[in-house]
């Protein structure tokens, strides 16, 4: 397995009695971008946590370059960074000395580092703000920043915990563009993100739910995979609607979308039969569409079919 | 293993952040000049002045002569006369004095007839230490004023007389003492109080989970942070040293470079003290507070520095043994005050280097980059 960036197997992690992470086992390829989806609480930071080697799992072990990161966090963490989902540089420090901070840490050759900051300032347009203190920046800027300080040593696997929470669109935008940009240049990515489009920029997605994996595949596949008919019912109280559809022989899952209800109906099912059953409940639809799943339906049927009732949706 | 450079790297960190922090800059520059001006001026065993009211029922000569005694000793002044005892109760009830001094009206009378003449002190009890010295005082005024009595006229010497001299602090001016007390005593709170911040800051913020997931040794945490505490004590040594000589004329008479080495072990015991408290408690609030209990009340009780050790119950003797404060100020007085080195206080030298290895030894010991909860 001479390209497995990250071979993860067995991977637990229990606080008390509380199972956070259940025996996580994938391998992330060389140069990918891995995506670990799911709502808060699924683990995602436990999970990535463990990775960086600053959570010592329970049990099993997670491979990284060959260096295993329960036994050795120390041999394995020059090769990767890790940015955590709370800030974790110094809003007392301005731009400039969090990045130098970083570089003397990661013992980045003085000779190299001018060209570094000037391809990261060109990436993150950090340069005009390089006096500024961290604490003072924009909440885009302050991720684009920790993303620096990450790459500053050219790490071979990043580990990114939700890196755009709270980011606004351009800002997003941008750190998207720097990190296609990574793995284009061969550095292994693994995120974790509750955003489902982001989700879809993945190259493969491991979705997790209450500490286990449901499904790991490319975004595609995982569309593809689901069988049955989706349908889109717009309708004027979509709540009342999801009540009236949910549970019934057939419907596999129900789940609000914005204004919309996605339902997913078992293979077979008469599609006309929402619409007939919705006006005999008094909710009469003002269109039902067929729709292409998304991963958010792929999710919430994983979730469904796994016995679970999901948390009021995912996030759109 | 530990690079230098990730050391060097981490103290400039820490001493960026210390610059930008204005709490911390007066924690580290202006206490302990506060503390030295506060003790200073406020700390003092030095009785003088003593006011006294002035029962003399005898007037005649002698005792005219008594009470010249005792006001030209310059440790008591009369404030007040009193016309009988019958007041003496209220003054002393009110304050009005410290003591009253009574002549009796057969005074004269009995020490003209070889009698031995009383005269009565009464003291207020109430500040049992001032009324001890005070005693010491009249007692020596007394003696001094029978014998010049009993020699007037002869021409005899005292055939044996005890010639006391105080050697070290001849005045025996109290702040001799309390100055390089005080410096132990402040620098056990400062330093401790200085690192209790820096890990569990780094907790409470979230910065510690980046930097734990960096390559960075423990150990260059550590020693990292020390670094620019460890400067800041001893400038704040130096400082407080050269106050109290300036302004309260407090000797130096030993050698500095004794004085800084144990005072180097020192800071480095008592600075990882604080990291310890603070890398346990990961609450900037529970370790300021516990860094202040745990370090200034030992200091500033059981080291010496106010109350005798040795005159203290021995559950207390063997607790102050485990206070670092009280060897360490065993050197500041030696060096300062009796210029001895560490021919004498060599077992203080060594408590210091014993101290600064348990300090960073449990610094080191707590201090992990992980994720505890």
């Amino acid at each position: 397995m001479s390209d497995a960036a990250l071979v993860v197997s067995g991977l637990s992690r229990h606080f008390g009695d509380v199972v956070a992470v259940r025996d996580l086992s994938f391998e992330v390829r060389r140069g990918e971008l891995f995506g670990i989806v799911g709502p808060d609480g699924a683990g995602k930071t436990t999970t990535l946590r463990m990775l960086a080697g600053v959570l010592p799992p329970t049990s099993g072990d997670a491979l990284l370059g060959g260096v295993s990161v329960a036994r050795a966090p120390e041999r394995a963490k020059p090769r990767l960074a890790y940015m955590p989902q709370r800030f974790g540089l110094y809003d007392d420090l301005t731009v400039r000395e969090n990045l130098d901070f970083y570089a003397d840490l990661y013992r980045v050759p003085r000779a190299d580092r001018p060209a570094r900051l000037e391809r990261l300032y060109h990436f993150s347009n950090l340069g005009e703000f390089e006096g500024r203190l961290a604490g003072q920046l924009s909440g885009g800027m302050k991720q684009k920043l920790s993303l620096s300080c990450c790459l500053i040593h050219h790490p071979e696997v990043l580990l990114l915990d939700e890196p755009t929470f709270g980011v606004d669109p351009i800002s997003r935008r941008d750190l998207w563009l720097i990190l296609h940009q990574m793995v284009a240049e061969g550095v292994t990515i693994v995120l974790s993100t509750s955003y489902m489009d982001e989700a879809e920029r993945c190259d493969r997605v491991a979705m997790l739910h209450e500490g286990s994996v449901l499904a790991l595949d490319t975004p595609a596949r995982l569309q593809a995979g689901l069988d049955g008919t989706l349908l889109s019912i717009r309708v004027d109280r979509p709540r009342a609607a999801r009540a009236a559809l949910q549970g019934e022989a057939g419907v596999r899952s129900a789940a609000l979308f914005g204004d919309s209800v996605h339902v997913l109906l078992d293979a077979g099912v008469d599609p006309e039969w929402p619409a007939r059953t919705l006006v005999a409940a008094g909710v009469p639809p003002t269109s039902v569409e067929p729709v292409d799943a998304s991963l958010e339906d792929v999710f919430i049927d994983l979730v469904a079919r796994s016995g679970a009732v999901p948390a009021g949706g995912a996030h759109a | 293993m530990l690079s230098w450079g990730r050391l060097w790297a981490v103290a400039r960190k820490e001493w960026l952040q210390l610059r930008r922090d204005p709490r911390s800059m007066a924690l580290a520059f202006a206490m302990p000049l506060a503390l030295l001006l506060f003790f200073g001026y406020a700390i003092s065993w030095d009785v003088k002045d003593i006011r006294l009211a002035l029962v003399n029922q005898d007037d005649g000569e002698q005792s005219r002569e008594l009470v010249q005694a005792f006001q030209g000793s310059g440790y008591f002044r009369v404030v007040e006369r009193l016309p009988s005892t019958a007041l003496v109760d209220r003054e002393l009830a009110e304050a009005h004095v410290t003591g009253v001094l009574v002549i009796p009206p057969t005074f004269a009378r009995d020490l003209a007839a070889g009698r031995g003449a009383a005269v009565q002190l009464l003291l207020d009890g109430g500040d049992a230490n001032t009324a001890t010295i005070a005693q010491s005082y009249a007692d020596a005024i007394v003696a001094r004023f029978s014998r010049d009595i009993v020699l007037r006229g002869r021409r005899m010497e005292m055939p044996a007389a005890a010639e006391v001299r105080i050697w070290y602090n001849p005045t025996l001016e109290s702040r001799n003492m309390v100055v390089p007390g005080l410096v132990a005593v402040i620098m056990s709170i400062i330093a401790a109080m200085l690192t209790s911040l820096t890990i569990a800051r780094e907790w409470e913020r979230g910065t510690m989970e980046q930097l734990a997931s960096t390559p960075v040794h423990r150990l260059e945490v550590i020693f990292g942070k020390l670094v620019p505490y460890l400067l800041i004590g001893l400038f704040d040594v130096a400082v407080t040293i050269g106050a109290g000589m300036l302004l309260f004329q407090v000797p130096f008479r030993g050698n500095p470079l004794f004085l800084g080495g144990a005072t180097l072990m020192f800071l480095i015991g008592a600075l990882g003290l604080g990291m310890f408290i603070s890398a346990t408690m990961k609450s900037q609030l529970l370790a300021t507070q516990l860094a202040m209990i745990g370090t200034f009340l030992p200091a500033m009780l059981l080291s010496g520095f106010i109350f005798d050790i040795a005159s203290m119950p021995l559950a207390l003797r063997v607790v102050s043994l485990l206070v670092p404060a009280r060897y360490y100020i065993v050197v500041t007085r030696g060096v300062l005050l009796k210029g001895v080195g560490p021919t004498v206080l060599w077992v203080q030298g060594l408590s210091m280097i014993i101290f600064a290895a348990i300090g960073l030894g449990l610094a080191a010991a707590t201090f992990h980059k992980r994720i505890q909860s």
